[in-house]
C-alpha cells in the first residue's frame, strides 16, 4: 500500500509538472502582451518596460517557468513584496498573490462540488438501484425516462429557471449565495441547495442509468445466482453481492467525472454569481492573467490527480483481484 | 409404496420472451430417492438446467410460468412462498454449478462464502461458522484449510474452486444436492477426483444427488438412475444398466453413438446425432425428435407426427417412442450395438 502511494504520488508530481509547463508555453504561443493589458490604454514605452520587468515577463520563457516552479517551494520576491511558499505567482490584475486568491475562493467551489457529488451519488445510485430491482415495472420506467430528460438539461437554463420559479415566484428556497459553513451552517446549506441540485441534475441522470445497467448486468452473473441458490435473502443478494460487483465501474467513472464536475462548477458559479475558483478562472482568461490561470489549472489538476489515486485505492479495496503494486 | 424423497410431476416451464413463449420444459416427471444419484443427460438446450433451477425456485416469476408439482420430502415447492424457498435453499437443497470461477463471488473470501451460508441457516456465531468452514474445506480435500480459509477464489485452481463450491453446498448437510455439470469446466483427472469426492460425501451423508451432464461416461460411473431429456421432455428413463446397456429410444442410441468415451474400439467412426435441436418456441408436433429420427417409417405411418408419445411403461425402464419393443430390440441389436 505505501509503495503504491509512493509510486502514484511520484507519477502525480510528474503529471502536474507537465500540465503546468504545457499551460505556460501554450500561453506564450498565443501572441499577446499582458503587460500592455495591465499598463492601460495610454502607456509610454518606459512604463511598459517597467511593468514588464515587474511582472517578470522580460525574461526568457524558460527562465520564467523556472522561477515560477522554484517559487512554489521557496517563495519569491516581487517588487510589490514577498510571496511566501507555496507561491504560485502574483496576480497583477487582482493585486494579490495567486495562492491567497485561490485559498479565498476554494471553500466556495469545494462546498459546491462536494455537495453536488453527494446529491448525485445518493440520488443517482439510489434511483438506479430501484430501477434495477424493479426492472420493466413502472418504477423502472419512471426512473429511466427521468434520467433521459435529466441528461439533456443545461446548467445555465435550469439554474435561471429554478431561481425564478423556486425563489422569485414560490419563495420556497433561499436565494443562491455562499455563506461560510463555520459561520452559519444553516445558511450555508440553504444558500447552496439550488446550486447543488442544478449542478447535479445531469450527473444524477447519468449515474441512474449507469447504476441500473451495472446492477442488471451483475444480477445475471453466476455468482449472484449462487448467492440466491444458497438461500441468501433477496435484499442481501442485491446489496451485498450484486451491488458489490456493480460498484467498481461506478467508482471508476466517478474518478473520471471529477473533471466534468469542476467544469460544471464553473458554469454553476457563473449562473448563480458564486465567487469560487470557476469565477476566478474565467476572469483570469478574460484579463490575460497568466499566473492566475496557471494557479487555477494547477490546483484543479492536483485535485483530480489526487482524487484518482484515492479512487484506485478504493477500487482495490472493493475488488480483491486487483492488487496495489 | 413409499413416497419418493423428491418427486417431480408434469413439470412445465415456459419463458415469456420477445420472440415468443419458450417451452423449455414440458410435462416432465421423475423421482429421486435418498442416498441415490439420478443422472440427467441430454444435448445442450434440452432443459436440464431449467428443470433444476425450477426445483430451487430460482426462475424469475416475472417472465416464467411454472406448472406441475415439485414435492420435496412432502412439501410442495412450486407454490411455496418465497421466504420458505429461501430457507430451503442452501439448507435442504443445495446446488453446484458448472463454472466454479464465475459461480463463486470474487469479492468475498471462500471462508466467508461458506460460513455465511451456515450462519444463515443455523444461526451459528461467527466463530462457530468459521470453524465449520475450515472443517468443510478439510472434508473436500483442500490442503492447509486453516490458512486458506481467508483466501479468495481467484487464488485457487479450477479443481480447488469446485471443491470450495462443494464445501459451500454441503455445509448445511443438504438432503438433496443438484450438481449442474460440475466437472465440465475441469480437466479429465480433476473431473474424476471431483466425482469421487461427491460419491464419498454421499456415502457419508446419504444425500440424494441430481447429476446433470452431457457425458454418459460420467453417468455410467456416478449414477444409479438416468433420465434422458430431449426438448424439455423425458425420452427415456431407467437404471444406468438398463438405459446404457439396452437403450430403447432412437435419441439415446444417437447419444451413445456420439459418445467417444463409452466406445470400445477406436476405429468405428463417431456418429453425431444428425440435425439440430428443435426450436423450443415452435416445438415440432408429435414426437419432438421425429425430424431427426431415422426410424419413423418402422414405427408406422404418421404415428410420429400425430400425438406426442408418452413415457411407457410408467415405472422402471421407460421410453417415449412409437416403435414396438420388438423393433427396438431388433434395431439396437442389429445396427446400434456394434457402433458402441
Ligand atoms: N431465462 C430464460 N429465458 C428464455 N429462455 C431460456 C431461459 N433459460 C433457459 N432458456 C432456454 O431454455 C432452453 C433450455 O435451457 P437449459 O439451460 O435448461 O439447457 P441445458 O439442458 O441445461 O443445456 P446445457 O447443456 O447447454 O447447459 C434453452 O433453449 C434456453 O435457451
Ligand atoms: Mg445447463
Amino acid at each position: 500500500m505505501s509503495r503504491f502511494l509512493l509510486r502514484r504520488l511520484l507519477g502525480a508530481a510528474v503529471i502536474l509538472m507537465i500540465i503546468s509547463a504545457v499551460t505556460f508555453f501554450l500561453f506564450f504561443a498565443v501572441p499577446r502582451d499582458p503587460a500592455r493589458f495591465a499598463c492601460g490604454k495610454i502607456c509610454p514605452p518606459e512604463t511598459l518596460e517597467l511593468v514588464r520587468h515587474n511582472m517578470g515577463i522580460d525574461e526568457p520563457v524558460f527562465l520564467q517557468y523556472w522561477h515560477w516552479l522554484i517559487g512554489i517551494f521557496a517563495g519569491r520576491d516581487f517588487t510589490y513584496g514577498r510571496c511566501d511558499a507555496p507561491c504560485l505567482g502574483y496576480s497583477f490584475v487582482n493585486q494579490q498573490p495567486i495562492f491567497d486568491a485561490i485559498v479565498d475562493r476554494f471553500p466556495t467551489t469545494l462546498s459546491l462540488t462536494i455537495g453536488a457529488a453527494v446529491v448525485f451519488l445518493l440520488f443517482g445510485i439510489g434511483m438506479g438501484m430501484i430501477a434495477a430491482a424493479r426492472q420493466g415495472r413502472p418504477a423502472d420506467k419512471i426512473a429511466s425516462s427521468a434520467s433521459l430528460i435529466g441528461a439533456s438539461m443545461q446548467i445555465y437554463f435550469v439554474g435561471v429557471l429554478a431561481t425564478w420559479v423556486l425563489v422569485d415566484q414560490l419563495q420556497l428556497f433561499e436565494r443562491p449565495a455562499y455563506h461560510e459553513l463555520t459561520a452559519d451552517p444553516v445558511k450555508w446549506f440553504s444558500g447552496l441547495l439550488i446550486p447543488w441540485l442544478v449542478l447535479s441534475i445531469i450527473f444524477t441522470a447519468n449515474y441512474t442509468r449507469m447504476t441500473r445497467s451495472s446492477m442488471v448486468e451483475q444480477l445475471s452473473e453466476d455468482y449472484v445466482r449462487t448467492a440466491r441458490a444458497k438461500g441468501m435473502p433477496s435484499r442481501t443478494v442485491f446489496l451485498r453481492f450484486a451491488w458489490r460487483g456493480a460498484m467498481g465501474p461506478i467508482i471508476t467513472i466517478f474518478g473520471v467525472d471529477l473533471g466534468a464536475l469542476l467544469g460544471g462548477a464553473i458554469i454553476t458559479e457563473q449562473t448563480f454569481v458564486l465567487h469560487g475558483i470557476g469565477e476566478l478562472s474565467i476572469k483570469a482568461v478574460v484579463n490575460q492573467d497568466l499566473p492566475m490561470l496557471l494557479g487555477v489549472v494547477l490546483v484543479a489538476a492536483t485535485a483530480i490527480v489526487l482524487f484518482n489515486i484515492v479512487v484506485d485505492a478504493a477500487y482495490a479495496f472493493i475488488d480483491p483481484r486487483v492488487r496495489l503494486s | 409404496m413409499t413416497i419418493p424423497f423428491l418427486s417431480v410431476r408434469d413439470l412445465t416451464v415456459d419463458f415469456d420472451t420477445e420472440d415468443g413463449v419458450v417451452h423449455a420444459v414440458d410435462g416432465l416427471s421423475f423421482d429421486v430417492e435418498k442416498g441415490t444419484t439420478l443422472g440427467i443427460v441430454g444435448e445442450s438446450g434440452s432443459g436440464k438446467s431449467v428443470t433444476n433451477l425450477a426445483v430451487l425456485g430460482l426462475h424469475d416469476p416475472a417472465y416464467t410460468k411454472i406448472s406441475g408439482e415439485i414435492v420435496l420430502d412432502g412439501r410442495e415447492l412450486t407454490t411455496a412462498p418465497r421466504r420458505e424457498l429461501e430457507r430451503l435453499r442452501g439448507n435442504k437443497v443445495a446446488m453446484i454449478f458448472q463454472d466454479p470461477l464465475t459461480s463463486l463471488s470474487p469479492y468475498h473470501s471462500v471462508g466467508r462464502q461458506i460460513s455465511e451460508t451456515y450462519r444463515r441457516h443455523t444461526g451459528a456465531s461467527r466463530g462457530e461458522a468459521r470453524g465449520r468452514a475450515v472443517e468443510m474445506l478439510r472434508r473436500v480435500g483442500i490442503p492447509h484449510p486453516v490458512s486458506r480459509v481467508d483466501d479468495y477464489p481467484h487464488q485457487f485452481s479450477g479443481g480447488m474452486r469446485q471443491r470450495v463450491m462443494i464445501a459451500m453446498a454441503l455445509v448445511c448437510d443438504p438432503d438433496l444436492l443438484i450438481a449442474d455439470e460440475p466437472t465440465t469446466a475441469l480437466d479429465v483427472t480433476v473431473q474424476a477426483q471431483i466425482l469421487d469426492l461427491l460419491k464419498e460425501l454421499q456415502e457419508q451423508t446419504g444425500t440424494a444427488i441430481i447429476l446433470i451432464t452431457h457425458d454418459l461416461g460420467v453417468v455410467a460411473n456416478a449414477a444409479q438412475e438416468v433420465l434422458v431429456m430431449y426438448a424439455g421432455r423425458a425420452v427415456e428413463r431407467g437404471t444406468v444398466r438398463e438405459v446404457l446397456g439396452t437403450p430403447r429410444h432412437p435419441y439415446t442410441w444417437g447419444l451413445l453413438s456420439s459418445m467417444p468415451r463409452l466406445r470400445s474400439s477406436v476405429d468405428v467412426p463417431l456418429v453425431p446425432v444428425r440435425g439440430t435441436p428443435p426450436s423450443l418456441i415452435h416445438v415440432p408436433p408429435g414426437c419432438p425428435f421425429h425430424p431427426r429420427c431415422d426410424y419413423q417409417a418402422q414405427a408406422g405411418p404418421d404415428l410420429c407426427v400425430g400425438d406426442r408419445p408418452e413415457l411407457s411403461p410408467h415405472r422402471g425402464h421407460g421410453d417415449a417412442c412409437y416403435l414396438t419393443p420388438a423393433h427396438k430390440r431388433e434395431i439396437f441389436a442389429d445396427q446400434i450395438k456394434e457402433r458402441l
